[in-house]
Formats: structure tokens, sequence, C-alpha cells
């Protein structure tokens, strides 16, 4: 039989290859996989474990200067005194709510925006053209005039942290509900269903990995905006205790709002890309 | 009873299912695709309709569907009011698992069970929670002709509904969308390239020609099957119909 025949060899040939003078009884080339191959545990924390780890190996070796980089360890002891003596929670409180406000209104407005101009012709006439425009001139450049619209209070870093995050939403959602499948809406059609059905069962889940790919730019966006519009008269926020660490020359604060910065990114991130591997199960990927 | 237009009338009074007069349809100025087609289908009649590429096939199946919005053209058309469409790829969604993609668009209460019962008969009992991703390509159409079949149509049109299948499994899904027209008693209308395919399964073979029906011969072989003598003669006749002549067969065979 040919399938015992074909598992015969698959066993000989395991058998055979690593005795390096065994005679080689299959002939056969096993291609090597393109694809990345299968899943790694915990492979979202090998690279930033290992960053850290050369952080912490350089500093206690000495080629990192702690005038230049503090220590990890110092940062920690920096972080806690902060946390006891200045009130670093209320801080990070404060700059996340400026970024969570933001990145709330910046998404659901650039998905609506996206699913108003990517399913109707006049919507698109109407909507699409600013968003170009507005995407080639840089919200940060934009700032000075915010301030002068809505002062330097909180509305002003809300506006400015939305503007910037829903680009990348209205972007990539728009581009992924115009590569849904034209055959899609004629199947929808044959079968008679209204134009609301029509988007919640068609247009959404079809423009999701769009979406979900803008929402990572948005989130990064996002604390990008953060770290700008908290150097305006901020009152707290990490972006705040870093203004004053600058002013009093302290290091391993800035680095403490710095590594905060990054967890608060990397965190994001994961989170969204956890997302998508939920939501987007029936995908079958080179992700795998 | 509605008339739009287009002169679509939409009526399930008395036979037959599908009248089709004089019916144009273009594409450009000059070349007419349907070029004042006339089609009869009576109800529960089974329809193939072949002809070369570019004969307007496809033009008239997306007619009858009302998939036609863009196409320029006049004449009648009335079809019942329960039409359901089979395509030549399945059409499942992706994102939905098969159950939820053959009640798409149901609103009965009972849709979900009667989706499993519409799965069960195409043989995809146990799948209702698979992707569609998971299917093979003949399973996918299975699928897809549950969702057609849950609608209970009255007119089911297939647009070359097997043409992307394997020969095995072509032969299988005729099997089973013969016991399931047997079954349910929809008209159909199938738009084929396959000649054979069009005798196994049709009542009625039209040929359509320069957009006109041009043969319109009944299929009345006792068994439906390639041993049957009449089955050779009518296939020599469809194929010499169709333009491939003696010579062509000969090179081929």
């Amino acid at each position: 039989m040919t399938t015992t025949g074909a598992i015969d060899a698959l066993t000989v040939a395991k058998a055979t290859v690593p005795g390096a003078g065994a005679p080689k009884t299959d002939a056969r080339v096993v291609r090597r996989r393109l694809g990345p191959g299968r899943r790694i545990r915990f492979a979202f924390w090998v690279g930033p474990i290992l960053l850290l780890a050369v952080w912490a190996i350089g500093s206690k070796v000495g080629v990192i200067n702690p005038a230049v980089l503090t220590a990890p360890w110092d940062v920690a002891q920096a972080f806690q005194d902060q946390w006891v003596n200045h009130d670093l929670g209320g801080d990070i409180a404060a700059s996340l709510e400026r970024a969570g406000l933001g990145l709330a209104f910046g998404v659901v407005g650039g998905t609506l925006l996206a699913v108003t101009s990517g399913l109707s012709r006049i919507g698109e006439s109407l909507i699409d053209g600013p968003i170009q425009i507005k995407r080639s001139v840089p919200t940060l450049a934009l700032i000075p005039l915010f301030v002068a619209w809505f002062g330097i209070g909180q509305e002003m870093k809300i506006v400015t942290i939305a503007l910037i995050s829903m680009i990348p939403v209205y972007v990539n959602t728009h581009n992924g509900l115009r590569s849904i499948d034209g055959k899609y809406a004629e199947l929808a059609e044959t079968i008679g269903i209204g134009r609301g059905e029509f988007i919640r069962h068609v247009v959404l889940p079809g423009a999701l990995p769009g979406f979900l790919l803008g929402m990572r730019f948005a989130v990064t966006s996002a604390l990008l905006g953060l770290v700008v519009v908290e150097q305006y008269n901020a009152t707290s926020g990490i972006g705040h205790m870093m203004t004053l660490a600058e002013e009093y020359g302290e290091t391993d604060v800035l680095v403490v709002g710095l590594v905060l910065y990054g967890v608060f990114g990397f965190l994001a991130d994961t989170a969204v890309r956890l997302t998508e591997r939920r939501a987007l199960s029936w995908r079958r990927t080179i992700e795998g | 009873m509605a008339t739009d237009d287009r002169g679509l009338i939409r009526n399930t009074a008395d036979a037959p299912a599908v009248r089709v007069r004089n019916l144009h349809r273009s594409f450009s100025e000059n070349g007419g695709v349907l070029d004042g087609l006339d089609l009869d289908i009576a109800p529960g009649e089974f329809v193939a309709l072949i002809g070369r590429s570019g004969t307007g096939k496809s033009t008239l199946l997306r007619a009858l569907a009302g998939l036609d919005r863009d196409v320029a053209g006049y004449g009648q058309i009335r079809v019942p009011d329960a039409v359901s469409v089979v395509f030549q790829d399945s059409r499942l969604l992706p994102w939905k698992r098969v159950l939820d993609n053959v009640v798409f668009g149901l609103r009965a209460g009972d849709a979900a069970e009667r989706g499993g019962q519409a799965l069960a008969e195409v043989g995809l009992a146990g799948r209702e929670r698979a992707w569609p991703d998971e299917l093979s390509g003949g399973e996918q159409q299975r699928a897809s002709l549950a969702r057609s079949l849950v609608r209970e149509p009255a007119l089911l049109l297939a647009d070359e509904p097997f043409g992307a299948l394997d020969a095995l499994t072509r032969i299988r899904m005729h099997a089973l969308l013969r016991k399931l027209c047997e079954v349910h008693r929809p008209s159909v209308l199938l738009v084929t390239h396959d000649v054979d395919e069009a005798i196994v399964l049709a009542d009625r073979v039209i040929l359509l020609d320069a957009g006109v029906v041009r043969t319109d011969v009944r299929v009345e072989l006792p068994h439906r099957s390639q041993a049957d003598p009449g089955f050779a003669e009518l296939r020599a006749f469809l194929l010499d119909q169709l333009g491939v002549n003696d010579l062509t067969a000969e090179v081929t065979a």
C-alpha cells in the first residue's frame, strides 16, 4: 500500500539522516518552511526582557554611564520616591485619562468618518479630501492654533490626542472597508437584507482587520500626542513630572517617565494584538 | 403585482414560474448581449442553459436575479418572489461560522433549526460551528446550496456552481443537487459550460447563441447516465450545435 510505504520512508528518513555515516535511503529534499513557523510562547516578552537585560548588565559593568542613562535599580528607586513623595500615581492617572479620552474620541470619530466615506459617494466627496489634507499637516504643528482656540487646559490636550489618533483609524478602516470583495455585496443583495444589516454583518466585520491595524497605530500616536501636550502648562501627569525633573536635572526621574511611556505603549499595543488574534480567529494567514 | 420601469414583474400566481419576453440587454451602444430573448420555465422544471462564452448566459441569469442594475436594456421578466442564487464561488462570509452563513438574513425565529436541517440535508451535519476556510471547496459549495435552499426558493438560479470543483466532487454534487431538487421542487436555471452536466441534471437544455434561444430540447432519458444510448446522441447533437464538430472531437478523443 502506498500510504504505509510513505510512512516507512518517513521513519527511515528520520532514523538515518542524523547518523552521518548511515546510508541515505530517503533521497527527497525536505523543504524549508518559508512562513514564520510555529508560535513561540510568551513571544511578546522576549524582546523587551532582552532589552532590559542589556540595560541592567551594561549599567552593572559600567559600560553605560549613569550620567547618560540611569541604572534600572536607580530608576526603580526614583519611581518609588516619586510614588511615595510626589503623587506619581496621580500623575499616571491624569496622563492615562488624557490619552484614553483623546483616543476614545479619535477612534470613534475615525471609524464613523471611515464608514460614512467608505459607503456613500457623497460622504466620500465631503470627508475624504479634508482628511487627506489634514493628514499632510502634522497635528503637532497645529498645537499653537489649538492653544489659541481652546486655551492651554485639558480641552486642547484631548482635542490634539483625538485628532492625532483619528487619522490612522480612518485611513486603515477606510482601506479595509474598500477592499471587501464586491461579491459579498452582491450576495447580500440576492439575500435581500437591508443596509443596516449589510453594515453590521458584512461591512464592519470585513473592515475589522483594517480597523485593528489602525488601532495599533492610533494607540502609539495617542501616546506621542500625550508626550507633547503634557509639555504645555500641565499641572499633573507624567509630562509634568518630567518637566520638573528637567528643571532640577534629575535624570533618573526623566527615565522613570520614559519607561512609563514605553510600558504604556507596549501594553496598549499588546492589548490590541491580543484582541486582533481573538477577533480575527476566522482568518488563516501566514501569522498562523 | 408590481411593474418597475425595467419591466420586471413579480408575481407568484399560476404557471409558468419564469416568463421572459423580448429581453434586450447590452453593455455597449452597438453590441446587444441579449437580443429579444423569450423563455418560459414551468414550476419545478430544471432548465440547463449552455452556450459558448459571451453568448449572454450569465447576463440572462443576472437579469433574472435582479443583479443587472447597471446594464442597459428592456423587455419583460416575470420571476417568483422567492429567488435564490448559487454562484460559482460559494460566497460564504469568511467571518461567519457555517451555520450563521446559511441562515444569514433569515428573520424567522426557527432560523437556526432550519439552517441545521439544511446543513444535514447537504451532508454537513456537525459542521455548523466550522469557519468557511476550514471546509473543502466541495463542502463550501454544499454550504452555499444549503444557504439557498433554507430560503425555500421557487426559483433557483445557479451560475456554473460546480465549475471550480474537481471531477469526482462534481459527480457527487450532481447527485446531491438532483436529490435536493426532487425534495424541494424549485424551478431551476443552471448555467453551465459542461454539456454532460446539462444532460445529467436538466429536464430541458437550452442553447443560447447571439442573444437568443437557438436550441431548446427536452431530456427524456430513462437513465441519466452515459450508458444510455440516447445520452451520446443528445450529447453529439448539442456539441454540434455549439460548433464543436466531429473533427475536433476526433482530435481530442
